[in-house]
């Protein structure tokens, strides 16, 4: 194509330096290409607008690879089919930027089918425009999901068939189905009467944007004389024939009319505040202080708590490891995760420790806090000798096995019911614990409950639970 | 900023918004979910972007869109949807487009299971997708390190133009511990090759595309380069218990953390060992196994799999000393009296020896 024509717009850069070779006046084009066309159309737009400097471009893989070679706008050229996904990226870093996505039909259609459905679904602040060629072009001829019902391609040889490729896809009719795109037409560019309305469904997807109106998409049905095997002069009366008649021209969808006009302002770069926006503020909430350890052999505990899901077992244990924090002891916590906590049991490990901690997961515990029957049954064995042992003697209507360590058989769910909610029987446990072995300042983790149980509605419930647990401790053991 | 107890997936977050990221494309998936889920919630409110992508293609796509208009992005999955993130690093990588992905690791192959492993190494550190490339994997053992080294990895990753890979397992990222928040990035580095919004970048192109032989080749000579310099200056590691080690247990990442507990255990009843522990797996600490490779006996790699680091470390010792093996998959993770059973091994061979 020579350069005159395009030396027309200024969104065309005057020569093609980037282009490989020495010819740096043409495109790459094939003589009866229909990019050319269409980058004309869209160069121009560009000018018309004045947006030309806040362009940015995104190209897909296909002829239209090169793109970059001659638009002076911004330029990303990206994997096949992901247009729609980096275009997405760029607009919402610079929503006062015109995102400009170009896709042939493989890249759109084919590989990059959910891409281009899910932008247009979210109604991107974009403009497609996607070129039917019926055809991959730049790998040479084979079949695209909008080639033609017996349309021979070099993986088509026989002619595309229903039974084995199906049907060609209808991009605009596809997309019109959904809610968030405002302009979808198809336009063909074949004689001057088409490129005339061609022309203005680029620069009305090109306005769109320009006013911040939404999701828009341009499909042409443009020649590719190349993958066709037919002369150049041929191919128009081919779009007529063969192309038009599958793929009606004209808006498919238009509410431009209807929608707000919301122009993208830039984002600037905000760093202020991120204390009170991260949740990582200091706290306010009294702190929980160590306590007086009552045997020496209570120290740098390996805590497992378990019982049923719904029992605020994860929760106890953040509750240890929170105040372990606080009251400057190391504390690690790790959960059982996923599917293992549904339903069933749960179970987590927590490591309260003066020297640093090695492995969070607990193998052999000092301590085991056992909610249910089966929490007892598969975990008692792991209890250190001499180790601690306490248990919901409410709902565990078993002995344990043991005899080598200590137990202490505390109703914590009773106590929990006489309170109010059985909900705090893991509160009573820790009251229970904390009394027993002196690691933590009971008033000091009574009064920093807020630090650890959120639902304000729940404090002091769960505050007296903490307090009946430690009083059933020192009066029965 | 006060100190926090959360868990790492929640640090990395909080960690990637303090090292001023500003935009997060991720895809739901166990056991990294989290991470989608904190940064739904913080990223609107510093301004910043979160959209749940239709896929792990679509979100490392998108990562790819907001790294190309300059602002430090990133997204997070789990092994199968890294595997999907793929095409999209080498895309990065090609394009010199700097970006943060962290992988929690699962069980795989295939669905595998949500439980911990270490079997991503080859797909992350050796390659993964096409092409002549290396990116930097960092593999943080705790809550800290979640933040701390994803913030690093922002620092690392605009330093150099490439993603950056954040290696963690299930247990790292679900554990909670403590974490100190370090003060926030006041700015990031302006990006003077990126598009933007304005005439002054209408003549920047991002690509990967180097049609000419010689000009792809020099391309590549460029990402090789850039690799070997990023072997010079963004080596790091941990060492514990070295200082008269005849054995040498090597491990990453939640491993290194069993592994310290059952050196402990080992010391306690005199065996002689210390524990390396690469916290860069590219680059990988070659210097300082080699080192030691002078004055010990012999090594041991553990790995939650069936031995994919330990290429590395018998790549670097060239058969200088022995190195055993003891891997775990399918989300089991040894314990640490497990470990130190293996580390008695190594012992009672010395003395069979
Ligand atoms: C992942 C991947 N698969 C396949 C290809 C090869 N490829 C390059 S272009 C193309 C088809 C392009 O056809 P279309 O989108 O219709 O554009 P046209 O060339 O016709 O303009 C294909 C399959 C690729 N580059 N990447
Ligand atoms: S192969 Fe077809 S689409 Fe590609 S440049 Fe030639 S005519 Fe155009």
């Amino acid at each position: 194509m020579p350069k005159e024509i395009y030396a027309k717009a200024e969104s065309f850069y005057v020569d093609f330096e980037r282009k490989t070779g020495p010819d740096k006046i043409s495109t790459h084009y094939c003589p009866g290409c229909g990019h050319g066309n269409l980058h004309k159309m869209i160069a121009e737009t560009l000018d018309e607008f004045g947006v030309r400097d806040k362009t940015i471009f995104v190209w897909p893989v296909g002829c239209s690879v090169f793109g970059y070679y001659y638009f002076h706008t911004g330029n990303v050229q990206v994997a096949h089919g992901r247009a729609p996904a980096v275009a997405t990226g760029i607009k919402r870093a610079h929503p006062d930027s015109i995102v400009l996505v170009y896709q042939g039909d493989g890249d759109l259609a084919g590989i990059g089918g959910n891409e281009i459905l899910q932008a247009a679904n979210r109604g991107e602040n974009i403009t497609v425009f996607f070129v039917n060629n019926a055809i991959y072009g730049m790998t040479g001829g084979q079949m695209a999901p909008t080639t033609l019902p017996g349309m021979k391609t070099t993986t088509t040889p026989l002619g595309r068939t229903r039974e084995n490729e199906g049907l060609p896809i209808r991009v605009v009719e596809l997309l019109s189905a959904l809610e968030a795109p405002t302009y979808l037409e198809r336009v063909s560019l074949t004689d001057a009467k088409q490129m005339n309305r061609a022309r203005r469904a680029v620069r009305k997807a090109i306005q769109a944007q320009v006013e911040g109106k939404g999701f828009t998409l341009v499909e042409a049905l443009a020649p590719c004389p190349t993958g066709w095997k037919i002369a150049p002069t041929d191919s128009r009366d081919w779009i007529h024939e063969q192309m038009e008649p599958l793929f009606p021209l004209g808006a498919k969808k238009d509410v431009l009319e209807h929608v707000e006009s919301i122009p993208g302002e830039p984002r600037p770069f905000v760093a202020d505040g991120m204390g009170e926006k991260l949740d990582i503020l200091a706290s306010s909430v009294t702190q929980a202080r160590k306590g007086t350890l009552k045997e020496e052999d209570y120290a740098n505990p390996r805590i497992k708590v378990a019982g049923f899901g719904g029992q605020g077992i994860l929760l106890l244990g953040v509750a240890f490891s929170e105040c372990g924090m606080q009251a400057g002891y190391e504390v690690s916590w790790l959960p059982s995760y996923g599917p293992e906590m549904r339903g069933g049991t749960a179970n987590c490990h927590v490591r309260i420790s003066d020297p640093k901690i090695g492995s969070p997961m607990v193998e052999e515990s000092d301590v085991l806090i056992a909610m249910n029957r089966p929490s007892l049954e598969k975990f008692e064995p792991d209890v250190r000798p001499g180790g601690l042992l306490l248990l919901d003697s409410s709902l565990i209507d078993i002995e344990p096995q043991r005899d080598d360590v200590t137990i202490l058989k505390i109703p914590a769910t009773k106590i929990a019911d006489d309170i109010g909610t059985t909900k705090c029987a893991n509160m009573v446990m820790m009251g229970a614990y904390i009394e027993r072995t002196g690691i933590l300042d009971l008033e000091s983790v009574i009064e920093a409950l807020p630090s650890y149980i959120k639902r304000k509605k729940t404090i002091p419930m769960n505050q007296q639970a903490i307090a009946k647990g430690a009083e059933y401790v020192r009066e029965h053991f | 900023m006060a100190k926090q107890l959360l868990k790492g997936n929640d640090a990395v977050v909080k960690g990637a918004i303090l090292a001023g990221c500003r935009a997060y494309y991720g895809y739901p998936i166990t056991p990294a979910s989290e991470i989608a889920e904190a940064a739904a919630l913080y990223f609107p409110r510093v301004g910043g972007t979160f959209l749940q992508a239709e896929s792990e293609i679509g979100a490392i796509n998108m990562v790819y869109g907001a790294s190309s208009a300059g602002i430090r992005s990133m997204t997070a999955s789990s092994s199968p949807g890294i595997s999907l993130k793929m095409e999209g690093v080498s895309y990065l990588v090609g394009a010199e487009l700097p970006c943060v992905i962290v992988d929690i690791v699962r069980g795989g192959p295939g669905l595998g299971n949500i439980a911990p492993e270490q079997g991503d190494y080859f797909q992350i550190v050796k390659g993964g997708g096409h092409g002549n490339y290396r990116v930097p994997v960092l593999a943080p053992n705790s809550v800290q390190e979640m933040c701390d080294l994803t913030m690093l990895g922002f620092e690392i990753a605009d330093r150099y133009r490439t993603p950056v890979f954040i290696m963690a397992d299930g247990f790292t990222g679900q554990m909670m511990e403590p974490c100190e928040f370090p003060e926030p990035r006041e700015d990031v580095p302006d990006k003077p090759w990126a598009v933007g919004p304005d005439a002054s970048r209408i003549d920047n192109l991002v690509s990967s595309i180097y049609l000419d032989p010689d000009d792809l080749e020099g391309h590549v000579e460029k990402l090789r380069k850039k690799a070997e310099e990023i072997e010079t200056n963004e080596t790091r590691f941990e060492e514990y218990r070295l200082d008269d080690a005849e054995h040498v247990v090597i491990g990453y990442g939640i491993v290194s953390r069993i592994l310290k507990s059952a050196v402990d255990m080992a010391r306690e009843q005199g065996i002689k060992v210390g524990l390396l522990r690469p916290i860069s797996l590219f680059p990988f600490p070659k210097a300082p196994i080699r080192k030691l490779a002078e004055r010990v006996r012999d090594f041991l790699v553990v790995e939650l799999s069936t031995g994919q680091m330990v290429e590395d470390v018998r790549l670097t010792l060239e058969g200088a000393r022995p190195v055993r093996f003891y891997g775990r998959t399918g989300g089991n993770v040894p314990k640490d009296s497990e470990l130190f059973e293996q580390i008695r091994k190594l012992q009672e061979e010395k003395i069979h020896a």
